[in-house]
């Protein structure tokens, strides 16, 4: 025992309550169950304790102690590419694929996650020993509220209107509103698209917001979830029955059109609202030079 | 290169409106189109796409 003992390990095991806290199995069912967990949870006891023992080497005027937090990066790099080789194989086993863009996302926040963790336990460690416990606490409750902030970004519901319409037939082509979807031949299959199908409109807020939900990996986030917690009428070898995504050229409202098992309305709206925006399919052309001169 | 799209199979019942690579299922009235289409659609795991009443194609997407 010495004196950074107890500061250490206070910032070890807040680090690791900040882990814990961020490893929210829900509808995406992932990491799921025990095994995934305790990988995800022994990782970030490692990353509060590199956390944790950063500040009493940086007190000791040790500097080149802190190169080791470089060793940390590299090692939860390879954590992102864990999550998304195991994503990627599971992926094409899924009726409805999660798709690239909504795994590389998961897997971004499984890789950031981590570094909250490390600043977490830091600024635990580092607070304990400037001032004491009770500051400590302050910092580390701070810092967790942070990571929930960061953790929870803005989802489907808040950048477009969610309308309801049934999906109709033109001949042999499927629409949902005004968009064309795909052509279905049989008329078997028609009716059966026309019972079981659900179609919705989401209708952009803004100009950033066209791009953003135009975005392929996006559309097939939305149907992928929207799969998830509705159930899907489908199985494999039924491509006529694969729920789809298209787009209005004209204004880029993008047509859903879904197969799901439980056909509520208001609880489809919902989950299609929930849908996360993924960082990777956010673009902002309103903060383009060109865009605001033209604007002026 | 790998061909992501290809039509597999097309039904018919006016076979003077086809020709071609892919095999080409000749039926007497619409009926037995429909039947043929649909058998040809589960076998073949392709999607089966109207083109009018008389000319159908399975597609593999």
């Amino acid at each position: 025992m010495n004196e950074y003992t107890m500061p250490i390990v206070f910032g070890v095991v807040l680090g690791t309550i900040a882990r814990i806290l961020m490893l929210r199995t829900d509808y995406r069912q992932y990491p799921t169950y025990l095994h995934g967990k305790i990988i995800h949870v022994a990782l970030g006891f490692i990353a509060a304790s590199l956390g944790a023992v950063a500040v009493p080497a940086l007190m000791e005027l040790n500097f080149t102690a802190v190169t080791f937090l470089t060793v940390a990066a590299t090692q939860f790099r390879e954590v992102r590419n864990m999550e998304r080789n195991t994503l990627t194989e599971i992926d094409s086993y899924e009726l409805v694929s999660r798709g690239k863009a909504y795994i590389e996302g998961i897997a971004i926040s499984f890789e950031s996650r981590n570094y909250l963790v490390i600043l977490t336990a830091f600024i635990g460690t580092l607070f304990y020993l400037i001032w004491n416990v009770y500051m400590a606490f302050v910092g580390a409750i701070i810092c967790l509220v942070i990571s929930k902030v960061l953790q929870s970004g803005s989802t489907i519901g808040d950048i477009v209107d969610i309308e309801y319409v049934d999906p109709h037939f033109d001949g042999a082509g499927l629409y949902v509103d005004n968009i064309y979807i795909m052509n279905i031949g049989l008329p078997e299959r028609q009716e059966e698209i026309l019972k079981y199908g659900m179609g919705f409109v989401l209708k952009p807020k803004n100009i950033n917001v066209v791009n953003t939900i135009a975005h392929l990996g996006q559309r097939q986030a939305i149907l992928h979830d929207a799969s998830v917690s509705l159930g899907v009428f489908r199985d494999s070898g039924t491509p006529a029955l694969v729920p789809l995504i298209k787009r209005d050229l004209d204004d880029g409202r993008i047509g859903v059109f879904i197969l799901p098992q439980i056909r509520d309305k208001e609880k489809a709206k919902k989950i299609i609202g929930a849908v996360p925006v993924l960082e990777t399919a956010i673009r902002m052309p309103s903060r383009s030079d060109a865009q605001n001169k033209e604007i002026k | 290169m790998v061909i992501e799209k290809s039509v597999l199979a097309i039904i018919t019942t006016n076979k003077e409106k086809v020709n071609g690579g892919a095999p080409i299922f000749i039926c007497q009235d619409f009926e037995e189109l429909q039947k043929t289409a649909a058998n040809l659609e589960a076998i073949l795991d392709g999607i089966a796409h109207a083109l009018s009443e008389e000319v159908f194609i399975i597609v593999k997407h």
